[in-house]
């Protein structure tokens, strides 16, 4: 193998707690509990020994549905992100604690305050993945209720974060803390703030929204992208049109990671990575999950067909809507479009279908190549770094950890130890300037 | 009176006195250390809902995994906080401490407080409690609201769970309303303890202290009572059983702890306290202690030294811990699910 040059910057990686979708294998031997304290725990230690970035929490506020049921096929039910971290602190040293918290069903304050909560009892590893929620579904649980449309969502959220950074600003440092005196379209805060200003200055703000109000959001606000754009070509597209934006804002191009979030599977040879790729894809796509998720985007009940026959010739409903707590199909004709070309191209069943058009795996292969291709990646552009998002928990993250992140490290794009503290450090980000006393 | 039969429950606050928590992880890792030598049942720490401080609930799930058997109980307020929240926090506290989470429920009454988040006016403490005793049951129906055992993980059928196990709670409140189920599996104490304080730090009278009171007999598994002298104590304790019999529970499920500040400022204050406590639980004026040191620093190493040691002699207080739950520790059974298909009444 040639050597290749060293790279320019080094890869920032993060862990993804095995989540609440078909992603996560739950019938696999070698899948553990999703809830017990032990699993965080192996997941997070797994990761620090790895150096990784940090560890990264979903919320769920309302369990999804389909068919007016409980979707019962995927792994479902999760601890509450925060107050899983405050534990986690006390088990890792380094590691960054990442929750996604919705803003759409907190207020500021104590949002903020549990936030500052978690970056000093953690010494300076506490991020926000800050989330916003439409739907009137999940505000079925909550006092505020209601529906926000998409652009309110983010001018909400946007006020949300500014008014956190008032209050983290504020706390005293030395001197008296500063009154918080916030008065906005969606938010009246007045008060002293709660703690002394924190160990990062403000907890890490990563973004995960990728529609144009979502870009506009993290160019103006984030620290962190959390993408879904995956592919070379994608995530070189995405990084650039977020970039760009950064200007507007008086930021600089590096003031903001982009981290795709990416699935690995590894294999001693090319043949055994895809051979074990595919094997995860069938445990992925049960029959049930296929037809399941062929109902998402048909729209309407398919249970009389069979996941291992042909795809329906019916038409989806544009107008259905069989799942709640869901993200919707923009284009579902298009997609069942596309389904039945593949289908009808290679022969496949349903299950086929569904196993060969959604979700494979970003990375297959040797630890050689595979750390040789997420080098390359962020060499050209398209990330700064991934999210890891493992199948299996609480093993999930093991091989990588040992075979894939010495490979990088030799290669130079990766540390071989944590230079700082807190996760601002790990990922070279300024530490927040403290604007000037106005009185 | 009769006198209770299980050896006398001990609680310790962890808060100082009129001082706000301290963003210090390792000062109340030691002390909840402390407090698990001296095999104590929980530790409180107070909140409110400004701080000033870092949350409470934040803090113990930070000492949880540090210690191993005593009983974490943050107070929580539901006043301007979602109930929602509230339940799954708290049943998260349960799981990263393996059973040992209680809480101390509270409510704000301030104007600074509501000025915090501008959604409501402040209310005073006959309004606010009423709604603090339907966040408790909220929170024990989303508690509630996963079976045990509806994790089945069947292969044959694809189904993660049983959905048939899985209930909305449809709670509808004075001020809010919760459809559920919850985000969270059952926790493993079923339900974590929940705590009332029901006389309060200010003792006024009035309406507010009596819709504090009810929200302890309706909804509290324990009880705190402030009283200088055993026979308050005591008669606190029997009205408040009366209540909760008047509620339909069974006042045996309604621990009472005479709520005492503590100053030991030498080992013989600390041997004093012993038998102080001693002499009141014969009386049947409690269920148990909850001690607030006024340094807990200082207050806790002595009692651990000088108080602990009778009280073991005695036969007042274990020796070492039997149990791994909060809920064992106290001698209050795990609770069936009120959407189990097994009745309460078989347990």
């Amino acid at each position: 193998m040639s050597p290749e040059p060293r790279p320019r910057r080094q890869l920032h990686l993060a862990a993804h707690f095995p989540g609440v979708n078909n992603t996560t294998v739950w019938d696999d031997p070698r899948s553990g509990s999703q809830i017990d304290f032990a699993s965080f725990t192996h997941l997070a230690r797994t990761a620090e020994r790895g150096l990784f970035d940090f560890f990264f929490l979903a919320e769920g506020l309302r369990l999804r549905e389909h068919k007016g049921r409980i979707h019962d096929l995927d792994v479902l039910g999760r601890p509450e992100s925060v107050t899983v971290l405050n534990a986690l602190a006390a088990v890792t040293d380094r590691l960054g604690l990442a929750a996604t918290v919705s803003a759409t069903f907190n207020e500021p304050y104590e949002l903020a305050r549990r936030l500052a909560t978690l970056d000093h009892l953690s010494g300076g590893r506490a991020a926000w993945n800050v989330v916003t929620t439409s739907d009137a579904f999940t505000g079925e649980n909550f006092r505020r209720g209601g529906f926000l449309d998409h652009a309110d969502r983010y001018t909400r959220a946007a006020e949300f974060l500014a008014t956190a950074r008032e209050l983290w600003d504020a706390g005293p440092e030395g001197g008296p803390p500063r009154r918080v005196d916030h008065r906005g379209p969606h938010f009246t805060v007045r008060g002293e703030p709660p703690l002394p200003r924190s160990p990062q200055g403000h907890p890490v703000v990563i973004q995960a929204g990728d529609s144009p109000e979502g870009r506009e959001f993290a160019a103006s606000a984030a620290d962190v992208v959390f993408t879904r754009h995956g592919t070379l070509e994608a995530g070189q597209a995405f990084s650039a049109d977020v970039k760009r934006r950064l200007a507007a804002y008086g930021r600089r191009p590096d003031a903001l990671r982009i981290m795709p979030g990416v699935t690995v599977v590894l294999g001693d040879t090319p043949a055994e990575a895809q051979e074990h790729a595919a094997e995860i894809r069938r445990q992925q796509v049960s029959p049930q999950t296929a037809l399941l998720t062929l109902e998402q985007v048909w729209g309407v009940d398919l249970s009389s067909y069979d996941p291992d026959g042909p795809l329906p010739d019916i038409d989806p409903d544009p107008h259905g809507e069989l799942a709640r707590g869901r993200v919707r199909i923009a284009d579902p004709q298009a997609v069942a479009d596309r389904w039945r070309a593949v289908s009808r191209a290679k022969g496949l069943s349903i299950r086929e279908t569904v196993i060969e058009t959604t979700g494979r795996q970003s990375f297959i292969g040797t630890p050689e190549s595979v750390a040789r291709e997420m080098t390359a990646f962020a060499a050209a552009g398209a990330a700064d770094g991934f999210i890891l998002v493992p199948h299996l928990t609480p093993g999930g993250l093991d091989p990588f950890v040992a075979r894939v992140v010495p490979l990088l490290q030799e290669r130079g794009a990766f540390r071989t130890e944590y230079a700082g503290t807190t996760l601002r450090s790990h990922l070279g980000l300024p530490d927040p300037v403290r604007p000037a006393r106005k009185d | 009176m009769p006198a209770p039969h299980h050896p006398p429950r001990l609680a310790v606050a962890l808060d100082a006195p009129r001082h706000p928590l301290r963003p210090d992880a390792a000062h109340y890792t030691a002390l909840a250390r402390l407090a698990e030598r001296g095999t104590l049942d929980f530790v409180t720490l107070g909140d409110r809902f400004g701080g000033p401080g870092p949350d409470a609930l934040g803090l113990l799930a930070r000492i949880a995994p540090a210690t191993e058997r005593i009983g974490l109980v943050p107070a929580v307020t539901t006043t301007h906080t979602e109930p929602f929240h509230v339940s799954t926090a708290l049943a998260t506290l349960d799981w990263v401490s393996r059973g040992r989470a209680g809480w101390t429920v509270e409510v704000s009454t301030t104007a600074a407080e509501a000025a915090l988040t501008g959604r409501r006016p402040a209310a005073p403490p006959a309004e606010v409690w009423p709604e603090a005793g339907e966040v408790a049951d909220a929170a024990g129906r989303l508690w509630d609201s996963w079976e045990d055992g509806a994790e089945i993980r069947d292969r044959a059928t694809g189904r993660f769970v049983d959905r048939d196990k899985l209930h909305p709670i449809d709670f509808t409140g004075r001020t809010f309303a919760v459809r559920g189920p919850s985000i969270v599996p059952r926790p493993p104490q079923g339900r974590p303890v929940t705590v009332v304080d029901a006389t309060g730090a200010e003792s006024t009278g009035g309406p507010g202290e009596r819709a504090r009171r009810e929200v302890a007999a309706a909804r509290a598994d324990v009880a705190l009572v402030r009283a200088e002298d055993p026979q308050t104590a005591g008669a606190a304790r029997a009205a408040l059983r009366d209540r909760a019999r008047a509620h339909g529970r069974d006042p045996g499920r309604l621990l009472v702890l005479a709520s005492l500040p503590v100053e030991l400022e030498s080992p013989a204050d600390a041997a004093g306290l012993a038998d102080l406590l001693t002499d009141w639980y014969a009386q049947g004026a409690a269920d148990g202690f909850h001690l607030r040191p006024a340094d807990p620093v200082r207050d806790l190493a002595r009692l651990v030294e000088g108080t602990v040691p009778p009280l073991r002699e005695r036969g007042l207080l274990r020796r070492s811990y039997e149990g791994t739950t909060l809920r064992a520790h106290l001698g209050l059974p795990r609770p069936a699910g009120i959407y189990a298909a097994t009745p309460e009444a078989a347990r």
